[in-house]
């Protein structure tokens, strides 16, 4: 166990620096002088060719890549265009946002996704079944930007239950999850973010609980006599371990794919940050935002697999 | 938007050189359970519905898709002469709907198969050869993996700026670290049973092998597995168009449609809903119809 969580931490490091280079490619990517990209077109030219010298563009490319690294791993992301703020700073703000209706998100997907997939697994063939089948379909082809526009059109401006965009009077500093004024406006980027792995999770669910249920124990429980629902609790204990990891894995998809239902939502996250910065072409602050969103996303990855190999003695191997 | 699902497909080895007798061919038998299929049929069907409407939408579009017209802006749906309503320059919805399934579906199939070639190489290769070889290309698809797909995308078209063409090269480079780990998968199966050894023994050269025996047992998990990737790479262009990072504006595309449409929602709530449908239909319908036919040629994901 240890010896295997040792090997899967160190397995994140080449991964991690893969993700830096990648990032640091970025900006090489993008048309242009890749100083202009990285300041305001009015700055002075001799400004310009300090920071040429500060950033080390006059070195070979490699030796750029490690100054900027060491800047990286110093906490320093560089500086936005739009309004010269440190892009760490910016990035960590925006975080929070993120995160938080994220975690929302994907643990309601969990818990919805365990009784469809339930309710389908013991209905096999089933009206019910292909009903729940119906919405994981949907889930899964669903555009969120359009789910999001859609719900929009629904809640905010045909029955005005609902506020439409941003996150109300209190902004993002004081906003609190607890009181219903300011939580109304989670619900929608809520609702938008939770479709898609409710029906990615529904369907693994429903195909990994009937297979379970037609394995030969199942029947032995029910020769035994035991009740449906006792036999449902123990091949839901089964599929468990799978479960969280798919959760686990999905909560990293919502952190990194949540730029098209914030843009709609102009819900101040991680998302709607990389919409600024692709819309004024802030290349530092895409770079940066892209780099936290991806090291979180390994990060997750990691925490799920040891997870797991805790729960499931049998993962020891690689 | 879902991601790109893991993919590890166990191979089927396809019958080599089947008896010239009755027995029906690989693909025949893989038809012959489509046939009894109806869901799979009739979301085939869509399909080329949806392709021959945007093959034909310079002659099936009742009006210019460019034209805009100030005095007809955000008409309603069945508007005059305008079927599906006008957007908010006053273009005519349908004409624009026909017109933005061209680069849609463009962008939905021309990616995964340029994707396919890229990485479906690779991955043979790096199956094939095994060792270094194989380290150095699979370590390397490692990284893109450590970008959830959407992340990537934005990622390199944000960097790349808009335009149909880093679209297109944005989308190849996120679907090509999937396929490629599908085919090296499917390919170090092959590569170890035994009648590439008995090839390799008899003399054959490591490229007719590669030719003759391996590909066209990775072919087909291959295949499906990118059958699957044409309804997300549709729905990560109509994402990236949706941004601003796809075609540039008076051309038709529906993530754009979309995106322009979205200040009029409290105008023509229908209208704007409009775009996101066709991309709904066409999403689910690819999405139905890989799965019918990974379920027909028996390959498990």
């Amino acid at each position: 166990m240890w010896l295997y969580a040792l090997r899967r931490l160190l397995m994140t490091i080449p991964i991690l620096l893969g993700v830096t280079i990648i990032c640091f490619a970025l900006v090489k990517l993008a048309p242009g002088d890749p100083v202009q990209n990285l300041v305001r077109p009015e700055t002075p030219p001799e400004d310009i060719a300090k920071l040429r010298a500060y950033y080390g563009l006059d070195q070979p490319v490699v030796i750029q890549y490690f100054v900027w690294l060491w800047r990286v791993l110093s906490g320093d992301l560089g500086t936005s265009i739009a309004n010269n703020a440190p892009v760490a700073s910016e990035v960590l703000r925006a975080f929070q946002n993120t995160i938080v209706i994220a975690i929302i998100s994907v643990v309601l997907a969990f818990f919805a996704s365990m009784a469809l997939g339930i309710i389908a697994a013991t209905r096999q063939g089933g009206l019910v079944d292909r009903f729940v089948t119906a919405v994981a379909v949907f889930g899964i082809s669903v555009p969120t930007f359009w789910l999001a526009v859609v719900l929009v059109i629904l809640f905010a401006v045909n029955f005005n239950w609902l506020p439409a965009t941003g996150m109300g009077s209190s902004g993002s500093d004081s906003f609190n999850y607890f009181d219903w004024n300011d939580f109304k406006f989670a619900v929608m980027p809520i609702v938008a973010l939770a479709l898609p792995p409710l029906g990615i999770m529904t369907r693994t669910t429903r195909s990994a609980l009937s297979e379970i249920l037609n394995q030969d124990f199942i029947l032995t429980l029910r020769a035994k006599g035991l009740s449906e629902t006792s036999i449902i609790m123990h091949a839901v204990r089964n599929i468990l371990p799978g479960a969280v990891a798919m959760l686990g894995l999905q909560l990293g998809y919502l952190i990194g794919g949540s730029v098209l239902v914030e843009t709609v939502f102009t819900w101040p996250g991680t998302g709607f940050l990389l919409n600024k910065a692709i819309l004024t072409r802030d290349i530092p602050l895409l770079q940066g935002t892209i780099l936290v969103l991806a090291t979180v996303f390994v990060l997750i990855n990691l925490v799920v697999d040891l997870l797991q190999s805790l729960v499931d003695p049998r993962i020891k191997r690689i | 938007m879902t991601d790109i699902p893991a993919g590890a497909i166990p191979v089927t080895p396809a019958t080599q050189g089947a008896p010239a007798s009755k027995v029906r061919s690989y693909w025949g038998s893989v038809w012959n359970r489509l046939r009894y299929d109806p869901v799979t049929l009739f979301f085939l069907a869509v399909i080329i519905l949806i392709i021959l409407s945007a093959i034909f939408a310079p002659w099936l579009a009742p009006l210019d898709p460019e034209k805009s017209s100030m005095a007809n802006r955000l008409r309603p749906i069945g508007y005059k002469k305008f079927l599906l309503g006008t957007d908010e320059q006053g273009r005519d919805m349908l004409s624009r709907l026909l017109w933005g399934g061209r680069v849609s579906l463009m962008m939905g199939i021309l990616p995964v198969v340029f994707a396919t070639l890229i990485g479906g190489a690779f991955g043979v290769v790096a199956g094939y050869y095994g060792g270094k070889v194989n380290m150095v290309i699979m370590r390397t698809m490692d990284v893109f993996f450590a970008f959830p797909s959407v992340l990537l995308a934005v990622a390199i078209a944000g960097s790349l700026g808009g335009g149909i063409f880093n679209q297109m090269l944005t989308l190849t480079v996120v679907l090509i670290p999937p396929i490629c780990r599908v085919a090296e998968t499917a390919t170090s199966q092959v590569r170890s049973l035994d009648f590439v050894d008995a090839a390799r023994a008899s003399g054959a050269s490591t490229v007719s092998i590669l030719f003759t025996h391996v590909l066209i047992n990775v072919l087909s998990p291959v295949l499906v597995y990118s059958s699957t990737l044409v309804s997300i790479s549709i729905i990560l262009a109509s994402g990236l168009s949706f941004l601003g990072l796809g075609v540039s504006p008076p051309t038709a595309d529906w993530g754009l449609m979309l995106s322009t449409l979205r200040q009029a929602i409290y105008v023509q709530p229908l209208v704007t809903a409009l775009p996101g449908i066709a991309i709904l239909i066409t999403s689910i319908a690819f999405n139905l119809v890989s799965d019918g036919l990974r379920q027909a040629m028996d390959v498990k994901t």
